[in-house]
């Protein structure tokens, strides 16, 4: 318990340092997010149909611009290898360092999506389910795009790669998470995606960790 | 025989186009498959013989 | 139980595989092209008219058969990269290399030939069914474990990080097609059956698995033969490559 504080009060703590990345990639969902209506059309019925969608890929970009970042100092610095080495399982550090990216992307994303929701005239509720399903949906896609950031750490084009080798392993958690948008905005209940939603974030918690260190490990040597 | 004439055939009651068009490039990608396999298990014997080249100039006087 | 495994175990080691590969890869390119044969002739000269379809129905002889070979071959690939895992043998990480054109081929064309079928049949290049969403995922997947391995330059680092990404993709695939088929159902969207009206033939169904056959036997052949490729360029500085090669 006190390793995975002391991780993420670190990871927290370097990242405010460098402000700058943290609110880049806010900022790209923001205009992602104005993208949108600009190149289709400002028809609010048209726009209100398409919003969850735009919001959902908006933010999955968003958190993806991210990723790269998540090992990549430590890496350089040499502390990754510190962790691997050290009685902590790595796992457990992982896990606190997926925790601390989620912090920094994923929750501010949440956060601002009603802002966002604004400018595409959903109703309240509609907003209360998209700030929900972004809330564990950013969770889920920071699990898995750790193993994705793992196996092309150091890797020359890592970036991009990682943007290939992960958003297909994303689709599932896109497809559940703007269709319980998409099924509130119509009335027909938001229940099943939001469960399976959590259904995949528990499992993705629970394994990703765990496949992500074996990757960092296969880097590592 | 199910088909009255070769142009029948070729024809594929209309379809020509896209049977033809699918089976083609299956033969296609096949052939462009297996030419660039050969091609590279060449290029690796070539760089075998580049190895064995290098051990040779190391040990000749 | 140890004589067992001893046996196993020495066709794992590259220097006996390359051989039995070589003598292999032949046997299974003959059997390929025998099995292709029958189910052209079956598919062609003998499987009637689609009384739905016409004559345009024909292409499922390929697109089927290809698209069971693109999930075959990644299912393959990730069974290979476990035993990579398990075993830590340098041979399963190769296996699961040389399987993987071969399958992103096999999905490439699943995807080709469904559009060139698709367009005649319900007038679109590409509808967003199920089915289609999710080879198209796949292929993706393989554009991804080639890409990983490409960019790697170290062969053992490039082949336990791509076994797995293989892994991982596997036990991903069937949570994204119930996402897709989810999506699919949700938004009504196009529903494609290869059989949908009419009830297949015997002689159909029998040209689609002599192809399909035809396609296994390919692929075997052809992960046969380019693991031999890269066996050589791997153990490039041992005697007995040297001695191969000479």
């Amino acid at each position: 318990m006190n390793a995975i504080a002391a991780v993420v009060q670190r990871d927290l703590r370097l990242a405010l340092r460098r402000k700058s990345e943290v609110l880049t990639a806010v900022f790209f969902f923001v205009v992602v997010a104005s993208l949108f209506p600009l190149a289709i059309g400002p028809e609010p019925d048209m726009l209100r149909k398409i919003a969850p969608g735009i919001l959902w890929v908006g933010a999955l970009l968003a958190s993806l611009l991210s990723l790269g970042r998540l090992f990549a100092a430590d890496y350089q610095d040499g502390t990754l290898e510190q962790m691997a080495l050290s009685p902590t399982p790595l796992p457990l550090l992982v896990a606190a360092k997926v925790l601390a990216h989620w912090l920094l992307s994923g929750l501010p994303l949440a956060l601002l999506s009603p802002v966002l929701a604004l400018q595409f005239d959903l109703d309240g509720g509609t907003m209360w389910v998209l700030f929900a399903s972004l809330l564990l949906g950013t969770a889920l896609l920071s699990f898995l795009g750790a193993v994705g950031a793992a196996l092309t750490l150091g890797v020359r084009g890592g970036e991009v790669l990682l943007s290939l080798l992960i958003l297909p392993l994303y689709i599932p958690a896109l497809v559940f998470g703007s269709g319980a948008v998409e099924a509130q905005m119509v009335g027909l209940g938001y229940g099943a995606q939001m469960s399976i939603l959590s259904a995949m974030l528990l499992v993705a918690a629970f394994f990703g960790p765990w496949a992500c260190a074996l990757a960092l490990r296969i880097a590592l040597e | 025989m199910i088909w009255e004439s070769w142009d029948a055939f070729w024809a594929m009651g209309g379809y020509g186009p896209y049977v033809w068009g699918s089976y083609g490039v299956v033969l296609l990608c096949i052939a462009i498959e297996i030419t660039s396999a050969r091609a590279a298990h060449g290029a690796s014997v070539q760089s075998v013989r580049a190895v064995q080249e290098e051990t040779d100039h190391d040990t000749t006087p | 139980m140890e004589n067992f495994k001893i046996r196993w175990f020495q066709w794992a080691a590259p220097q006996s595989f390359y051989p039995l590969a070589g003598r292999l890869w032949p046997f299974f390119g003959v059997i390929a092209a025998v099995l292709a044969l029958a189910a052209l002739y079956l598919g062609f000269f003998v499987a009637p008219t689609d009384f739905q379809q016409g004559e345009g129905y024909r292409i499922i002889f390929v697109h089927v058969p290809a698209s069971w070979m693109s999930m075959v071959i990644y299912l393959a690939m990730a069974f290979w990269a476990f035993l990579g895992f398990t075993f830590n043998t340098r041979l399963s990480g190769m296996m699961t290399q040389a399987l993987a054109p071969t399958g992103a081929m096999f999905t490439f064309l699943s995807l080709w030939t469904g559009a060139l079928w698709g367009k005649p049949m319900w007038g679109a290049w590409w509808v967003w069914d199920a089915r289609l969403t999710s080879e198209l995922i796949l292929f993706f997947l393989y554009m991804g474990y080639i890409a990983l391995t490409s960019a790697i330059d170290d062969p053992r680092r490039a082949d336990r990080a791509g076994g797995l990404l293989a892994l991982v993709g596997a036990v991903n695939v069937p949570i994204i097609y119930f996402s897709v088929k989810w999506w699919n159902t949700l938004h009504q969207g196009a529903s494609v059956s290869v059989t949908k009206g009419s009830s297949m033939a015997q002689t159909m169904l029998w040209a689609m698995l002599l192809m399909a056959l035809a396609f296994w036997a390919y692929s075997i052949a052809m992960a046969l033969y380019r693991v031999r490729t890269i066996i050589l360029v791997r153990e490039r500085h041992t005697q007995w490559v040297q001695e191969v090669a000479a």
